[in-house]
């Protein structure tokens, strides 16, 4: 296991009086993938919203505990938020492209950031085509987004966010509403960036971490249940619990 | 007795049926009417002259310069506070006191009538500001009459943009403005537009609340500060006192034909606008 990127220390999160995350523990790798997985409820959508403090915009919601970023905390009260999200991207469960046309959708970050329009042109290219989306759109740049495919409209979200240049990306249960070639495609282009980026991937079946993770966490009710090197997690768990769901007894 | 249901059916079918064409029927009616009455008064002089003898002869020039005017400042004004308003209550607050505070009075103001709101206007801008009968206290006054409209409509807007759009905004680092500008805003116009025009619609067809803000002056007002009588206060008044109904009916069939220019004009703009993400 390489370098820590992220190190989450004590992490406490309650919606009102609900406890999401019960005392999460963990040190997540740089430049590889990290996926979270678990059954519904068991608090892996709060936590990948917390890393980027999405978690931020719902009312009555608290956190205890420390996220290290590089050894810096993200609640600490110097850290700028919008700058913290664009370092730390996320892409959603659902495609959302914006209505917009597939450039400006890509560019929508960079612009925001208000980094150099010069460069704009070049970054959106690199990040279709690290998306592997790049010879399908290539001469329809302008065109509106929203009629791509379900799976184009994915590889556009992950583009979307590899645009700002993040170092680490989360993936709330990106490929559930897609079909399998599309999720293929997705598990590819996430394989040949990992070494550049920390992926952090709640994945939508236990298959597709065996596929693409290096490291596996299983959660549940909140709590960490076991967490290693994925093909020790998936195939000689040492907790009952992670083995019973492993092979399908439950979830 | 007891019909069976297939006759209910055919029953049932026919009232709705009828209702639905007694509406556009009577639409119909109203229209076709007003047009064929009005358009043949319309001609070259009809549109380009001020009027003369109280309206009996002349054209019409001045109040359509006046209706357009006291629209654009009501529209001008409220506009920005109408979507202000609305983007405050659904964006930058969480449901509490204050919003409900609000919403009330938008409410409320939405229920009052417009002779309220002239009497209100005639008082405040033409008395205590000493605005006088003007374009200027009439367009005030019309701006507060469609507040609440616009706030209304543009929350519906708002509120109907998926919450995602907000969650992609955020999360790929914009900030609060920067989400609603980019990101919910243009999602959002074709509904806030639609408010304009509704309100647009209110103001150029208006009378109580601009006869007693605005006046009824005749002649061609020069600045914002000139009274005014704006198209529909010109053919009430010719109609009411008997001063020409050929003039009042070619004035109705005018404002019609605007108020369809301006529909038409606006959603071409609008749609031009959307156009470019669908």
């Amino acid at each position: 296991m390489g370098r820590t990127k992220i190190e989450i220390k004590g992490l406490n999160f309650f919606y009102k009086d609900k406890q999401a995350i019960r005392g999460l523990n963990i040190e997540i790798p740089e430049n590889e993938i990290t996926a979270v997985f678990g059954p519904a409820n068991s608090g892996i959508t709060t936590l990948l919203r917390t890393l980027n403090r999405l978690s931020d915009l719902i009312y009555g919601t608290r956190v205890e505990g420390e996220i290290l970023l590089d050894g810096k905390n993200i609640f600490g009260a110097d850290v700028s938020v919008t700058e913290l999200r664009q370092r730390v991207g996320m892409v959603f469960d659902v495609p959302t492209p914006l209505p917009m046309s597939i450039y400006d959708n890509i560019a929508l970050g960079h612009r925001m950031a208000k980094r150099p329009k010069a460069q704009i042109n070049e970054k959106v290219e690199t990040a279709l085509k690290m998306a592997a989306l790049w010879d399908e759109v290539k001469d329809r740049l302008h065109t509106p987004a929203a009629r791509l495919s379900g799976g184009q409209q994915q590889r556009l979200c992950i583009a979307r966010v590899l645009a700002l240049e993040p170092e680490v990306i989360l993936l709330d249960r990106p490929c559930s509403a897609l079909d399998p070639v599309s999720t293929s495609k997705i598990e590819e282009s996430l394989s040949r960036i990992k070494d550049r980026y920390t992926i952090v991937i709640a994945p939508h079946t236990v298959q597709q971490a065996g596929r693409i993770a290096g490291r596996a966490a299983f959660m549940l009710m909140g709590e960490l249940i076991e967490y290693g090197d994925t093909s020790d997690v998936l195939t000689n768990p040492k907790d009952q619990r992670t083995s019973d769901y492993v092979t399908g007894r439950f979830g | 007795m007891r019909l069976d249901s297939k006759t209910a059916e055919k029953f049932a079918k026919a009232i709705i049926w009828s209702a639905a064409l007694l509406v556009i029927a009577v639409l119909l009616a109203v229209i076709i009417y007003i047009l064929a009455k009005g358009v043949p008064e319309i001609s070259w002089d009809f549109l380009s002259q001020i009027p003369r003898s109280m309206g009996r002869s002349g054209g019409i020039s001045s109040t359509i310069i006046g209706t357009l005017l006291v629209t654009l400042v009501a529209v001008a004004v409220a506009t920005p506070f109408g979507i202000g308003t609305a983007f405050y209550l659904t964006e930058y607050t969480r449901e509490g006191k204050i919003t409900r505070v609000i919403r009330f009075s938008a409410e409320s103001l939405a229920g009052i009538p417009s002779i309220v709101y002239g009497l209100f206007g005639f008082i405040f801008f033409v008395i205590y500001l000493k605005l006088g009968w003007s374009i200027l206290s009439g367009g005030l006054t019309l701006a507060i009459m469609i507040l609440p409209t616009i706030i209304r409509t543009t929350e519906e807007a708002i509120l109907a943009v998926p919450y995602m759009y907000r969650e992609v905004g955020f999360s790929l680092g914009g900030t609060r403005w920067q989400t609603i500008t980019r990101a919910v805003f243009p999602s959002a116009l074709p509904g806030i537009a639609n408010g304009i025009i509704l309100s647009i619609g209110r103001c150029v067809a208006e009378t109580a609340a601009v006869i007693l803000t605005a006046g009824s002056a005749l002649q061609m007002p020069e600045s914002l500060f000139s009274p005014a009588r704006t198209m529909a206060v010109h053919f009430y008044i010719l109609a009411r006192e008997g001063i020409s109904m050929e003039n009042a009916f070619g004035t109705a069939a005018l404002l019609i034909i605007l108020i369809f220019i301006i529909n038409v004009v606006f959603n071409m703009l609008v749609n031009r606008f959307v156009a470019k993400g669908r």
